[in-house]
């Protein structure tokens, strides 16, 4: 990825050269053009198109701001409730995702939203512990996360 | 109504929002019961409250001030990257410290991990560590 951002911007470049024109402008339509160049190219790099990677973390970024919204208003709801009538408790998440970014990444977002919080990762970092405020049911929880986070995590990782 | 009048709307509903989700989490830090729930509420003030009222303000700087202010933006970045570390920290030091999960909790699927052997040895926690 940072090869084709690189190249991206040596096209952008080599396009004010040719112009002599040095306004932001110009080197936009620049930047455009290389990328519509390496999506020509795209079979041809070792790396997947940057592009896509850029559009799944976007896509991420999207799914985050749902749930986030989401889960707070559930979580507003459960404080303003007369009677603390919830049902906290841990249970494990086992995850798919290898490299040490992703877990991160997995972990943050779970604390991020409301109403969840990783407590611990195993020491092999396959197995996420996480603490909920509220579980009714936990394979619901379990496929709630795996199905928006890790699948949107993996898109932009792989 | 002008789109004076309904961008000021816009930025009004924003802030607004940030301060009420800001003080539900603060009802929620004395209602709750133990650490873990609490930290729910004291973590989370600082995601959707914090960005609410952070893009209400970086609106009205660019709409009536006429310019975009990176430090907001900056601010929402920092606090989405501290948050959830000192949330993680803070619980995972209470579970380690054996501090008591509340009377409603309904399952607990930790404490059977962490009494197995080879995650506190690869861990090093406190009870398998070497007296210097």
């Amino acid at each position: 990825m940072p090869f084709q951002i690189l190249v991206n911007l040596i096209i952008a470049l080599t396009w004010m050269y040719l112009n002599a024109e040095w306004t932001p402008i110009s080197f936009c339509i620049g930047y455009v053009i290389g990328l519509v160049l390496l999506f020509l190219l795209r079979r041809f790099l070792t790396d997947k198109f940057y592009a896509f990677r850029l559009w799944a973390l976007l896509k991420l970024l999207l799914i985050f701001l749902k749930e986030l919204v989401i889960s707070s208003v559930s979580v507003a709801k459960l404080v303003l409730k007369p009677n603390l009538d919830m049902k906290p408790g841990i249970f494990a998440l086992k995850t798919e995702l290898k490299t040490d970014w992703e877990i991160t990444t997995l972990a943050c977002l779970i604390i991020l939203t409301p109403g969840t919080l990783t407590l611990d990762i195993s020491p092999k970092g396959d197995i996420l512990y996480i603490h909920a405020l509220d579980v009714p049911d936990v394979e619901e929880a379990i496929q709630g996360i795996k199905n928006s986070f890790e699948k949107a995590i993996m898109e932009v990782s792989r | 109504m002008s789109a004076d009048e309904i961008s000021k709307w816009i930025v009004i509903v924003f802030i607004l929002c940030g301060a009420i989700f800001c003080l539900l989490s603060a009802i929620g830090l004395i209602r709750f019961p133990d650490v873990y729930t609490r930290s729910h509420a004291a973590t989370k003030s600082a995601t959707l409250g914090v960005l609410c009222i952070m893009s209400g303000t970086a609106l009205y700087f660019f709409l009536f001030k006429g310019h975009f202010s990176a430090q907001l933006v900056l601010a929402i970045i920092f606090v989405f990257i501290t948050a959830p570390v000192g949330g993680h920290l803070i619980t995972r030091a209470a579970y380690r410290t054996k501090v008591k999960l509340s009377d409603k909790s309904v399952q607990d699927d930790l404490r059977a991990a962490l009494n197995e052997n080879d995650y506190r040895q690869e861990d090093g926690s406190p009870q398998e560590a070497e007296p210097s």
